[in-house]
């Protein structure tokens, strides 16, 4: 990249495999499966029946009492976030707004928000309580809700579905003032909204950014598409913790979750000027599209994948042979995972043999988009600790996949990784870290900023 | 070194015009684009009517309707808005070998696109199914049974907000980097901006940028009647939206894309194509207030013009026509005034601010753009879109609007402001091309 460095000093992550970042790490590293029955409604009429669902937790924990009353307007996606900017923000040593105490020590103007979200399940309770008292002869009567089925819904029902809504209420919890956006780009959003709150902090529009993505799919509407679009495994259902299985030769499909990922990413002198733990440096950036006719499925070649993997490492000034990890998008949906592997291939030559590639979503299930950026927040802790995780349940790769698939934890200087997503549409995301150096975290607080 | 961005193509479809010149024709007259609600039976709603796209078929711009076939109705607008702009730049769509000089790897796509309408029938028949009114509670599997059996999958896919840009893609082959993004109003403003930072740091010779979206369906409608945004003037859709006067009720709700082609000024010379105006100025801000309102100070909206300003490198003195976001809500309209006043301070009520929305409609995530391409032709031509309707002044809002009449007057650079939902605000400032 070029312009101002940016590197990580911050991770929060809610995910099937706990509430913090910390759960996320350690499950992973002992290949722990989050994926279980559906609890969040009975699933019997559904063809998969498996999901990621996050452990319970109380928002309110998270919310500072001045803005406790707002609670009520934060849809489960909402809810994620909040909790997963939470520990992003505490575990950087940022002091915001949110804490309610002296001591901000990052100027409001000066922070950015960008997180990856789904387009917002409405609730389909709230929304049938509606719909119950707009039914003539058994169906659904259209003059009723336009006259007074509608009226039954909350006046705010619709701020709790727009997409841009985690990202304004995390803003307003920590009094971000800076850019926002909000991308939506499915599954490939988390990488994306990454890549560009890194953008923003190099040019300089701020000096710190919470960034990564949110979704919660734990619902009837999001899984029924998922289940209709065939991507969602349905031969597994009693056997929760074999159902996803990334490059395996009986890939049967995806299981969908829930989750949020933020890493606060922030401009290097900043960094280390108020003596903040560096986990990692971005330092490159790429994206692309696959031209698949078949919206919801990648080409055969992986070319849109490829090429953003090309970019990430071109910009990164890199070659693919320097690459000590590889977390990819790696679904369980056998047609998809081959692609992408084709793609990796494709990029890295006989480099294939050497890099470890560690796929996640055997344990996380697909979190949407918020999977790019657990991905990541994992990517920053492996390189942070040297240490990168076993595959689960690859235990024959599919014909056709020749990636170096983790088999045991492997501990090893890793210099750089690389994560990679794609999404149902075909827009594709790459980011490349690097092992922060040359400079000793010496826990000093300085206010640099104001 | 950055690259300066010019504007080298420009292609519309919205409620008065389903292309450019159609739609600056019908602006400088100062048509409306509203009626009758047609896209669904709205007869019982608080609002019964919007604008509408009129006549258009997406199948016109594409040799290979069969890829779009399931393509939502944003989509469907993006796809005649995209095929308008590339033609204009001389960019080659549906071709595998193209002879325009541009490498695909390095032409993206950055859209504000919404979401897709519900598959309304079976979406609320499925409910009905489900519902069990004794219990007052979802019996999921019955609910499943209509689901499962009546959906369609490619329906469903469709709704995702990627999906305009995944047609996009489709359509010109772009490979470059590709973002879609949903800040509610704001959402193409930003897209346009946020690529236009793309070009300008390199990382793409080429971006397709702008906005697609129609919330013309029950539930968007349902939204934003509760939310009371939507104007109620049932018996005169056509004077409805009034943005900054006394009797502003809301706005009206619109649908549409607009699409304009970002490119680097080495690209653009190098291609001799012809440059339409030069974006040389993005402020984006949060208010970081409440969900609900904006912030009473017009926080947030000064930052974002002060800040497109300084990217500008130019002041206040040297704007000579505000594009509102004017959306004719009580709110919008008293604090974008406010924060009109704030950052142009002695020339406030000097530099004439209108609202193209007094004519077609909220277009939500496209309106951004849908304005930015109005910034454009009233520089092409020293233009200025008038603000219709505007016969009840607002005592409090005493800015110039351009009442009800297009004006001529010089115009070398322009402000579009863009303030959505959640508090997201979003300025571009564009000026006429000099070397």
């Amino acid at each position: 990249m070029k312009g101002r460095r940016v590197v990580i000093t911050g991770l929060g992550a809610i995910s099937p495999l706990g509430l913090t970042a910390d759960d996320l790490w350690s499950g992973l590293m002992s290949a722990r499966c989050g994926i279980d029955f559906i609890k969040a409604f009975d699933p019997a009429g559904f063809s998969c029946k498996l999901a990621g669902e996050a452990p319970e937790f109380k928002v309110q924990k998270y919310v500072p009492k001045s803005y406790r009353k707002a609670v009520k307007l934060m849809s489960r996606d909402i809810e994620l976030s909040v909790v997963a900017a939470d520990e992003a923000v505490r575990s950087s040593g940022l002091v915001t707004k949110a804490t309610e105490q002296a001591g901000v020590n990052i100027s409001p103007w000066r922070m950015a928000i960008n997180l990856g979200a789904g387009v917002i399940s409405c609730d389909l309770v709230e929304l049938a309580f509606a719909v119950a008292k707009s039914i003539t002869d058994g169906r659904f009567d259209i003059h009723k809700w336009g006259s007074d089925g509608l009226e039954n819904l909350t006046p705010i029902w619709l701020l709790k579905y727009l997409p841009n809504m985690p990202a304004c209420h995390v803003g307003i919890i920590h009094d971000i003032q800076g850019p926002s956006n909000t991308l939506t780009c499915g599954e490939a959003s988390g990488h994306l909204a990454i890549s560009e709150a890194a953008e923003i902090i190099s040019r300089g529009d701020a000096d710190a950014a919470l960034a990564g993505g949110c979704e919660a799919k734990v619902n009837p509407i999001i899984m029924l598409r998922q289940c209709l679009l065939k991507r969602a495994t349905s031969p597994s259902n009693d056997n929760p913790d074999a159902a996803c299985r990334p490059f395996d030769a009986n890939a049967q499909g995806c299981v969908f979750g829930e989750g949020a990922g933020v890493v606060v990413l922030e401009e290097l002198d900043s960094a280390v000027g108020r003596g903040a733990k560096i986990y990692a440096e971005v330092v490159g950036t790429g994206s692309s599209n696959n031209l698949s006719g078949a919206y919801e499925h990648q080409e055969a070649s992986g070319a849109g994948i490829q090429i953003a993997i090309e970019t990430a490492l071109a910009d990164a000034g890199i070659s693919p042979a320097q690459l000590d990890l590889i977390i990819p998008h790696g679904t369980g949906i056998l047609a998809d995972d081959l692609a992408e592997a084709t793609a990796i291939q494709k990029v890295l030559g006989p480099a294939i043999r050497d890099v470890p590639v560690w796929p996640t979503k055997s344990m996380l299930s697909n979190t949407g988009a918020a999977s790019g950026a657990l991905d990541l927040i994992a990517a920053a802790r492996a390189v942070d600790e040297g240490k990168i995780g076993a595959a689960k349940n690859c235990d024959n790769k599919a014909p056709g996949c020749e990636l170096n698939i983790t088999e045991q934890i492997l501990e090893k200087d890793i210099r750089f990784a690389l994560c990679c997503s794609y999404t149902f549409g075909g827009q594709t995301a790459a980011v490349v870290l690097k092992s922060f150096d040359g400079f000793a975290p010496n826990n000093q607080k300085v206010n640099m900023l104001y | 070194m950055t690259n300066r961005v010019v504007i080298t193509g420009m292609g519309i479809v919205c409620p008065v015009g389903n292309d450019v010149e159609s739609t600056w024709r019908a602006l400088l007259a100062g048509t409306g684009g509203m009626a009758e609600t047609t896209i669904f039976d709205a007869a019982t709603f608080p609002s019964k009517f919007g604008a509408e796209v009129k006549d258009y078929d997406f199948a016109n711009y594409t040799k290979y309707p069969n890829l779009h076939s399931f393509a939502n109705r944003g989509a469907c607008f993006a796809i005649g808005a995209t095929a308008q702009a590339c033609r204009q730049a001389g960019i080659e769509i549906e071709t595998d070998n193209p002879a325009d000089g541009i490498d695909r790897r390095r032409m993206g796509i950055y859209l504000g696109a919404g979401e897709g309408s519900v598959d309304n029938d079976n979406f609320f028949g499925a409910i009905v199914n489900g519902w069990d009114d004794d219990k007052q509670q979802m019996d999921w599997s019955a609910w499943a049974e209509v689901a499962f059996g009546k959906m369609h999958p490619m329906v469903e896919l469709e709704q995702e907000p990627n999906m305009p840009a995944s047609h996009l893609a489709l359509l010109t082959g772009a490979l470059g980097v590709t973002r879609s993004c949903l800040t509610a109003c704001a959402a193409s403003t930003q897209a346009v901006g946020e690529a236009t930072m793309l070009v300008r740091s390199g990382k793409a010779d080429i971006m397709i940028a702008g906005g697609a979206h129609s919330m013309i369906h029950p539930l968007g409608v349902t939204g934003f009647n509760r939310l009371t945004a939507l104007s109620t003037r049932n018996d005169s859709p056509q004077t409805a939206s009034r943005p900054f006067s006394a009797s502003r009720d809301g706005f009206v709700l619109g649908e549409g894309a607009a699409i304009v082609i970002l490119e680097s000024l080495d690209s653009a010379r190098k291609r001799g194509v012809e440059i339409l105006a030069e974006i040389i100025g993005f402020g984006s801000s949060s208010d970081a207030f409440r969900v609900t309102d904006m912030h009473e100070e017009a926080r947030g909206a000064v930052q974002a013009m002060e800040k497109a300003l300084a990217d500008a490198n130019i002041t206040y003195k040297d704007i000579d026509y505000i594009s509102t976001h004017g959306t004719a809500t009580s709110e919008n309209d008293s604090i974008e005034t406010v924060a009109i006043k704030k950052v142009f301070k002695e020339r406030a009520k000097s530099v004439p601010a209108s609202s193209p929305k007094s004519m077609f409609g909220h277009l939500i995530g496209a309106a951004g753009c849908a304005e930015l391409i109005t910034c454009v032709l009233a520089i092409r031509d020293n233009i200025l879109p008038p603000t219709m309707n505007l016969t009840d002044p607002d005592p409090q809002l005493d800015l110039d609007y351009v009442p009800n009449k297009a004006r001529k007057a010089k115009v070398d650079t322009a402000m579009n402001e863009s303030f959505g939902f959640g508090g997201q605000n979003n300025v571009l400032v564009i000026r006429r091309y000099r070397e």
